[in-house]
């Protein structure tokens, strides 16, 4: 079972593809990348999240050859890839403005590649016709950038920079310019391409929900740092920071100071309020200061005190956000706290359980959150 | 659509009167028989023929279009690296200095840039003739080149070359495969302009051209100081008529190219 799964990350013979090794970038005084050291390894759908200004493009016009970095090595298959110039690079970019040449039709944009190699021209028909058929735009192959939807274009983007079979694709905001239902389905044709293809894919986006959707594994950024890098599920049930735990999805987040109790963590986190229980924390002393972060879907809310519940508190709601397929309640503790819980909606136009300033109850296990150090 | 008030008519006729009447007496006059330029003596069009036949006329004329070729060629190909340097190459010391002196020569007087330009070509020994009339052509058809081609580089999308150079390109390949097509519109513009900037420079070719080259310009003002015969009228109607052509032809290719696009637009608003 263990072998089918895609995990060259826990292989510790796999050969990264990439390697960032301490690399830093410098433009002036500001620090884009700072002492950054990554492995990337072949058939990855890495993606670099973080909101703008993380240093996340920078990496990626590194990878591209746009910047050079100031410290440090990138190795693409073991080779130090600095002095190697953009167009000698086994390695293709899809520009967030997609940067389709407007004055070439579609198939001439996706052959512009090939023949700057030097490709013989019937090998050419066949690539471009191959692109083509991979992003179903056959029919618009005659026609210019301008002649067609924003949809089109994206998938145009893409084959031209599938088209010369390269290493690595870099995908700068690919979808950024879709709208939400044009972005979802074309992030489900990504996975399928890059499943086809088998190209290494590393894409840069600032949006979470589509990084954990496409990607094997996302890279958390801040600050020219990488603070965690993991597949989606650990980086959501098993964030390394509060950081983390707020930039990925909704959290509540709770802070105060540890008592090891066992085999369980406490912590005494406000007057008056049981001390939260849960999984302990490696090296957490009684009196350090601790965070807990708990995801709201997975507090349950009742009017009733549950039994035998690790973590009961009791509050008031204070605002209800019916979202269609789940309602969020926002319960206001004795201390003034807020705390998020979320229930399904899974029957329908059922009355609402609960109303605005109504007595109720907040459970969850010990293992429904994580202790954070920081 | 509203109706013409008779304030508009009027303000109408009087400013076409006032921008086309003379040329119109102009034409007329080109048709007149009598050797007298203000003496209407019948119709007739004996001094076209003379206009053709008169060697001096055809020579100027000659040397005037060889002029504006070469010099618009040469203010282009300085004119667009001007402008890309300005456009591009972000902030280096003394660009403001450097941006200032590309756009000086156009709100410089003509009298100073012509004088300034024989100074310099005594000073350097050089034998005035077309070639001089073309380096002064040159220097100051360069700038209105650099301000045509600028525009339209503020607004090119610089990926577009990084995604040329990321597809295979060495950077003179992506110049020549990418940014030049695209601001093809721009560069040809520029180069009309200069060319016609240099056809119909009188200050400055007067002062830098020698005694074997006179521009056509030159060669008319000379010879209306002895007095306007017919013939410069017929000439001054033919020279009316190329322009007229030439604006005419350049103003029907941008409105076909301005419907096409369009047609192009609307086709592919109905895909989408």
């Amino acid at each position: 079972m263990a072998l089918d799964v895609f995990a060259p990350w826990d292989d510790p013979n796999a050969k990264p593809l990439i390697q960032f090794q301490n690399v830093t970038k410098r433009f002036g005084d500001f620090t884009a990348i700072d002492d950054l050291t990554v492995d990337i390894f072949e058939k990855e759908f890495f993606a670099l999240l973080g909101p703008s200004g993380c240093g996340k493009t920078t990496m990626m016009r590194m990878l591209a050859g746009f910047e050079t970095p100031t410290e440090g090595q990138i190795l693409l298959a073991g080779e130090d890839i600095g002095p190697v110039p953009p167009n000698k690079r086994a390695v293709n970019m899809m520009f967030q403005s997609y940067a389709l040449f407007p004055h070439l039709s579609i198939w001439e944009n996706i052959a512009f590649g090939l023949r700057r190699d030097k490709m013989p021209k019937d090998q050419i028909g066949e690539r471009v016709e191959e692109m083509l058929r991979l992003t179903r735009l056959e029919k618009f192959a005659r026609r210019k950038p301008h002649q067609i939807s924003g949809g089109q274009r994206q998938r145009v983007a893409l084959a031209r920079s599938l088209a010369k079979a390269p290493k690595l694709l870099l995908l700068d905001e690919p979808l950024g310019a879709l709208d939400k239902k044009l972005r979802q389905e074309t992030q489900f044709e990504l996975m399928d391409i890059q499943e086809t293809t088998g190209t290494t894919f590393v894409i840069v986006t600032h949006d979470q929900e589509e990084a954990m959707t496409v990607a094997s594994r996302v890279a958390v950024m801040d600050h020219g740092k990488i603070i965690q890098v993991s597949t989606p599920d650990v980086i959501y049930e098993a964030p390394n920071s509060t950081y983390v735990a707020d930039f990925i999805g909704d959290v509540n987040l709770l802070s105060g100071k540890a008592d090891p109790q066992g085999d369980k963590l406490h912590m005494h986190w406000a007057e008056g309020q049981p001390a939260v229980v849960g999984s302990p924390l490696e090296g957490a002393t009684k009196g350090q200061d601790v965070h807990y972060a708990i995801r709201p879907e997975k507090v349950s809310i009742s009017a009733e005190k549950p039994e035998n519940a690790a973590n009961a508190i009791q509050g008031e709601v204070h605002d209800i956000a019916y979202l269609g397929n789940i309602s969020t309640y926002h319960v206001k503790l004795a201390g003034g706290q807020i705390i998020k819980a979320q229930s399904a909606n899974n029957r329908r136009i059922s009355r609402r359980a609960f109303t605005w300033e109504d007595k109720v109850w907040l459970s969850w296990t010990d293992t429904a959150g994580v202790f954070l150090e920081r | 659509m509203r109706r013409m008030t008779w304030f508009n008519v009027t303000s109408l006729t009087f400013g076409f009167a006032f921008l086309y009447l003379p040329m119109v007496i102009l034409i007329i006059y080109s048709f007149n028989e009598s050797k007298l330029v203000t003496v209407w003596a019948g119709f007739s069009t004996k001094w076209y023929g003379e206009v053709l036949r008169n060697t001096a006329f055809l020579d100027a004329a000659w040397v005037t279009v060889k002029v504006a070729f070469l010099s618009s060629c040469l203010a282009t190909i300085l004119g667009t690296m001007a402008a890309i340097v300005m456009v591009r190459a972000g902030r280096f010391r003394g660009r403001t200095l450097f941006s200032g002196m590309i756009y000086a020569p156009m709100v410089m007087p003509e009298v100073i840039t012509g004088l300034s330009l024989l100074l310099l070509f005594i000073s350097l020994g050089m034998d005035r003739g077309v070639f001089t009339i073309v380096l002064a052509h040159t220097t100051f058809a360069m700038c209105y080149v650099s301000v045509v081609v600028s525009s339209r580089l503020v607004s090119f999308d610089q990926s577009l070359e990084e995604a040329a150079l990321d597809l295979g390109c060495s950077p003179v390949q992506a110049f020549r495969l990418v940014t030049l097509p695209i601001i093809a519109p721009a560069v040809i513009s520029g180069w009309l302009l200069a060319f016609t900037l240099s056809l119909d420079d009188l200050v400055i070719a007067s002062f830098t051209s020698g005694p074997s080259a006179t521009t056509l310009p030159m060669k008319i003002w000379s010879s209306v100081r002895l007095g306007v015969s017919p013939e410069i009228n017929a000439l001054s109607t033919i020279m009316i008529l190329v322009v007229a052509i030439g604006v005419i032809t350049a103003s029907l290719i941008n409105k076909r190219n301005v419907m096409r696009q369009r047609r192009e637009e609307a086709a592919a608003d109905k895909l989408a």
